[in-house]
């Protein structure tokens, strides 16, 4: 499946949100998804499935002031 | 913004009264090295150990005076359009009980007093009815206003309490300033010095120039009458009252005034009478609270206190002052006073003598450049 | 005493806020914090797999979070940040900062507005940081801004308590708590900051780019601790002014 991931186009066979994030090596409770412009709840994120196209932000907290 | 009421409620009368007994000489020190002072330090300045350091606090008050007015004073003049009075305020010479000539002018009457007012030089003025809504109403202050409004370049008034709506009607007539005098803050004594009519209602009252502040007024000015209270309640909460009214309306100009009550006015016992020593304290102490408010002092008081008030921290007078209704034009009728004035000097004399101190008597100060009748001013 | 500072509902013994950017080592932070005495602490929103690695790891439990907008450069930028740290479960505060000048990185105080507003509604216990203007701070609170965090020089740049006059006038104005935000470069910066009467200092860089950063989070807590008390305490009278003069040339007209 193609999908764009942070910007960069990537294929990958996780047809689920929770198969891409192991697929990073991310831990889900250390991270925030956006697909397509909406955030994924927390609580959604086991159950969320992909789709060819999908758009996903993936961003965490990082050092700042 | 928090509200007046809880600005006040902070300010129990029992903590009003220890800091006036006991705040230290070295407290009224350092405040005097502060450069803002808050509620607390005010009121140190209006301390008895604060009364024994006058001549610090007055190079403080001073030269904060300078800094902030330069060597300018403002003139005004009153002008009494109607002393039909409904309240019956004890300390009043108004007061719907006594027998005197009662005066309501009409509207072409006081295009006459004005005009009177306005050849002799003045270009300030500040109008004044009593408490009859329905015969002085805000629509006839409106009118009086359209009608004068060619002769000055700042039309104020001192009336009863208004809605905001009919602030914001007497300002598109041409208003610019508004003065109300909360006379006491003490709600008790208030209800007992004004037992009848409108005036009665203290909260009322009390957030009038809030009102006018919401309807665009460009300027307020609040005041107690001094001897009402103890010194320190009221003196403080005028100060308070004119802080609070400053932050949360940073738009508008909050002017102080400084009424004294003479204490041989009429039969009315003044239980709290005010020397001049605690008078000049509280001019300075406000001066230092306040920086930038403006300071009016009436011809209530003499010629030479208001003159030496000036360094110290006054940077408005009235001149050529009358308190009745009607005489100052061709033909009108003349009534007997509200108050006994104790500075009679006309408007040039005034000004010679605000030079003669060194400063500046300014006639006209600001004027609204939209205003499309200035032809004669 | 109990001094305690109250920002939406939570009460913080601790007036310094620190940054976690910058350290040469993130795993620094843990004794950092445990040196700063800090309970509230700072963190940015970025895409994952870029060169930074998370920081939540080296954050112990119990530190309240204030997840910064930094990247955005719009009203709608900063909202969207804020929509994405409060996803990440880290409660509802926020710390606006909306930049779009990038060479003096500067607040733009008309988007930060309209960012705060949109997100005091929301229900998100907003401290936006801002260059100190009083009408811009005024705008700020009027939309909902639970404090406002003036900065007292240009970010990064250790320049201490520049703008020391404009953060005093806002300390005067505003009844909502000031805190001092960006550019306080050592620990007496931090205390003269206090002594005014701010409520907070934030210190990132000052902390994170000294030789020893673990003493210097300590040196700051015990400036912010000494400001602090001093604004309590009332300073004593500097001598030499204020002082009666022998005659008495303004009120000697009273008897």
């Amino acid at each position: 499946m193609h999908i764009i991931v942070n910007g960069e186009p990537k294929q990958t066979k996780a047809e689920t949100l929770p198969a891409l994030l192991e697929e990073f090596s991310l831990d889900p409770k250390t991270v925030v998804v956006e697909i397509n412009g909406k955030i994924v709840d927390r609580s959604l994120v086991p159950t969320t499935s992909l789709a060819e196209n999908d758009t996903l932000e993936i961003v965490h907290f990082v050092g700042g002031g | 913004m928090q509200a007046l009421s809880e600005l006040f409620a902070k300010w129990p009368s029992e903590r009003r009264r220890d800091v006036y007994e006991n705040a230290s000489k070295e407290q009224v020190l350092r405040v005097l090295d502060k450069q803002i002072l808050d509620p607390m330090d005010f009121l140190t300045l209006l301390s008895k150990s604060a009364l024994e350091l006058l001549e610090p606090i007055a190079q403080k008050a001073h030269s904060l005076t300078l800094r902030y007015f330069g060597r300018a004073v403002n003139l005004f003049t009153p002008l009494y359009i109607s002393n039909i009075c409904t309240n019956q305020c004890r300390y009043c010479g108004f007061n719907a009980k006594n027998h005197l000539t009662r005066i309501h002018l009409s509207v072409d009457e006081a295009f006459q007093e004005a005009k009177a007012l306005h050849d002799v030089g003045h270009r300030h003025i500040l109008l004044l009815t009593g408490d009859a809504p329905k015969l002085s109403s805000p629509s006839y202050m409106a009118d009086v206003v359209r009608a004068i409004k060619p002769f000055f370049a700042s039309i104020g008034i001192e009336v009863y309490s208004l809605t905001e709506q009919d602030y914001a009607m007497l300002v598109q007539a041409g208003v610019d300033n508004m003065t109300m005098f909360q006379e006491t803050y003490d709600p008790t004594l208030y209800e007992w010095l004004h037992p009848v009519g409108p005036k009665h209602d203290y909260h009322y009252r009390l957030n009038a120039p809030e009102r006018a502040a919401k309807a665009g007024m460009r300027s307020l000015g609040v005041g107690a009458l001094l001897g009402l209270a103890p010194y320190e309640q009221d003196t403080f909460a005028t100060g308070l009252h004119a802080w609070w009214l400053s932050r949360s309306y940073p738009g508008v100009d909050i002017g102080i005034s400084i009424p004294r009550i003479c204490p041989h006015e009429g039969e009315f016992t003044v239980n709290n009478a005010v020397d001049d020593r605690h008078f000049v304290q509280y001019v300075m102490a406000l001066r230092c609270f306040l920086p930038r408010s403006p300071i009016t002092c009436s011809t209530r008081e003499s010629a030479f206190m208001r003159d030496h008030l000036i360094p110290l921290g006054v940077t408005r007078v009235s001149a050529g002052v009358s308190t009745a209704v009607g005489g100052r034009g061709s033909d009108t009728q003349t009534s007997e006073g509200q108050f006994e004035i104790t500075d009679h000097r006309s408007l040039s004399q005034m000004i010679q003598a605000i030079h003669d101190l060194g400063y500046q008597a300014v006639i006209k100060d600001w004027e609204d450049p939209t205003a499309t009748n200035s032809a004669c001013a | 005493m109990e001094d305690a500072l109250v920002l939406g509902g939570i009460s913080l013994q601790s007036r310094l806020f620190i940054g976690t950017g910058k350290y040469a080592s993130d795993s620094l932070i843990p004794e950092i914090i445990a040196q700063s005495g800090a309970e509230v602490i700072t963190v940015a929103l970025r895409r994952v797999g870029m060169q930074q690695e998370g920081v939540m790891d080296h954050i112990p439990k119990g530190m309240r979070l204030l997840p910064n907008t930094s990247g955005a450069r719009t009203a709608e930028e900063a909202v969207r940040l804020a929509h994405l740290a409060k996803a990440a479960g880290c409660g509802d505060w926020i710390k606006i900062e909306v930049i779009s000048d990038t060479r003096h990185l500067l607040p733009d105080g008309y988007e930060t507005c309209k960012a705060t507003e949109i997100l005091a509604k929301e229900g998100f216990t907003v401290l936006p940081y801002m260059n100190p203007d009083l009408y811009v701070a005024r705008s700020l609170v009027d939309a909902g801004a639970s404090v406002v965090m003036p900065l007292a020089a240009p970010i990064g740049s250790n320049r201490g308590l520049q703008t020391k006059e404009m953060i005093g006038i806002l300390i005067e104005e505003l009844d909502v708590p000031i805190i001092v935000d960006a550019g306080l470069g050592s620990p007496k910066d931090a205390c003269e900051a206090m002594e005014m009467g701010a409520q907070a200092c934030l210190v990132n860089t000052a902390i994170a780019a000294a030789d020893n950063p673990v003493l210097m989070a300590k040196a700051f807590k015990m400036a912010v601790c000494a400001g602090r008390s001093a604004f309590l305490a009332g300073k004593a009278r500097v001598h030499g002014l204020g002082q009666a003069n022998a005659s008495s040339p303004l009120t000697g007209f009273l008897r």
